[in-house]
Parts: C-alpha cells; structure tokens; sequence
C-alpha cells in the first residue's frame, strides 16, 4: 500500500506538471493513467525497494547532487582545456579498482557517477571490481579510495 | 532584477554553447573511440545541462521550467547509462583501446 502511494503520486505529480491543463476531465484522466501505470509496473514486477529509492532522496539532491556538480564542473574544464590544447595531452588509461559500495544501488550509484564526469568512463561494473577507462593517467590514478566513493558508500549506507 | 537573470541566464547559454562546441571539436579530434566517448561526455552533461539551466532562468518560475528541469533529469540519470552501455559493447566487441605507455607519455597501441 505504501509503494502504491508513493508509485501514485510520483506518477501524478508527473501528469500534473506535464499537462499544465486542470480541467475535471483531464486531472480524472491522470488518476486513471497513473493507476493503470501502476498496475502495469506492478505485473511486470518493476516496483521494488530498488527502482523507487526514495529514501535516498533527501540526502541525494541535497548533499550529493551539489558535490557531484562542481566535479562535473571541474572535470569538464580540465577535458575542454586538454581538447583545446594543440598537443592534445591526454594519456588513455584502464584502470581497475575495488569500490566499497555493497549493494547493487550502490554500485550503480558509483559507476554512474564515474561515466557522468568527464574524462572517466566505467566499462565494467561488478560487485568488487570497477574497470574504469580515463582520458588520463592522473585522472585514472585518483579513482580507487577517491572522495567519490567514500561518499556513495555513505549515501548507500542510509539505505 | 530581471536585467540580473538575464544577464545569468545569457552567460548560461553561452558557457554551454561554448562547452558543445568543445565537446563537437574533441569528438573530431580525438585519437580513437574510447577518448571520443570521453569528448562526447563534456558535451552531453556540461553542455546540455548549462543551456537547460540558462533556458529554466528564462522561463522563470512556469510549468516550462519543470519540463526543462525534467529533460536535465533525463539526461543526468541515462546519458551516464548509455556512454556506459556503448563503451562496454566495443570493448566486448574487440576494440583495442588506444593506451598511453608509463614512461613517455605518448600514446601507443599497446592493449
């Protein structure tokens, strides 16, 4: 029942800003589309504690995401300055390293992470093992033990 | 005021053309594909994403601007999955990825 409310709502929410247009008709319409949405998640068995983690939210956008933006920022400053250089300096590297996430979450978490900074991409991602594939050396170097991961095992923890 | 979130909103939209045409030059000129997946990502998150920022602060606070924050949200959670997804497939397919050797620094074709 709780998973309905949240599922619903989410979905509702969704109609709502997306239609911008709250006539009866249309705001009943939403109710029996998000409900026929959720039926049709359900019996596809795509609602778990995994695919809807809200409880991780709070702590996501709030502390996370901000954090996640400036390496976003930086790194992508770094990767433009390198492909503006004529010499091009760049050193392609794959690297693999151990992650402290435990769950799939986690993991998923971590990885994506890795891809969304520029100038890293997570090639294979397995429980104990990241292959990674940076522009750098330096950049490949500061992957395993990083800040990154520290953080996504704390966010995991709250799990 | 609204000179101030124009002014914000301009430099947004510039700041991310300028990283899309970063990103569109490194895809061309990079070595091989692995480094112009990594091009490609500059384009795809700071690109993308400061020109959505800079479109959000000219529509100010309207049911545009949720849309516009919906599609960065998009973006965020599957372009990382994608460029994921793509560079595994070449590496299962055999593509040797072009590798820099630890003493000089230059890029060699060592796997």
């Amino acid at each position: 029942m709780q998973s309905f409310l949240g599922v619903f709502s989410l979905l509702f929410a969704f109609w709502l800003l997306l239609s911008g247009m709250y006539v009866p008709f249309l705001v009943t319409a939403g109710v029996g589309c998000s409900v026929f949405v959720y039926w049709l998640a359900r019996r596809m068995g795509l609602i778990d504690r995994e695919s809807f983690p809200f409880r991780l939210a709070g702590r996501a956008v709030f502390s996370y995401w901000p954090w996640l933006g400036g390496e976003i920022l930086k790194s992508g400053w770094d990767v433009s300055r390198r492909i503006l250089d004529p010499r091009l300096p760049i050193s392609p590297t794959l690297v693999e390293f151990v992650p402290t996430q435990k769950t799939d979450l986690g993991l998923v978490i971590h990885a994506n992470s890795i891809t969304l900074t520029p100038g890293t991409i997570s090639v294979e991602v397995e429980p104990g093992r990241f292959l990674v594939h940076a522009l750098t050396a330096e950049g490949a170097a500061g992957l395993a033990g990083s800040e990154m991961d520290r953080r996504c095992t704390e966010l995991e923890g709250r799990g | 005021m609204s000179l101030l979130v124009d002014i914000a909103s301009a430099l947004c939209l510039i700041a991310g053309a300028f990283f899309c045409l970063v990103g569109a030059w490194g895809l061309l000129r990079m070595p091989d594909f692995y480094t112009r997946v990594h091009a490609a990502s500059v384009l795809e998150t700071l690109g993308a994403d400061l020109i959505l920022l800079g479109l959000a602060l000219q529509a100010g606070l309207t049911l545009v601007a949720v849309k516009l924050l919906m599609i960065g949200l998009l973006i965020f959670f599957a372009s990382p999955t994608a460029s994921h997804a793509l560079v595994r497939a070449a590496l299962l397919s055999g593509i040797k990825p072009l590798l820099a050797t630890a003493d000089s620094g230059e890029a060699s074709s060592k796997p």
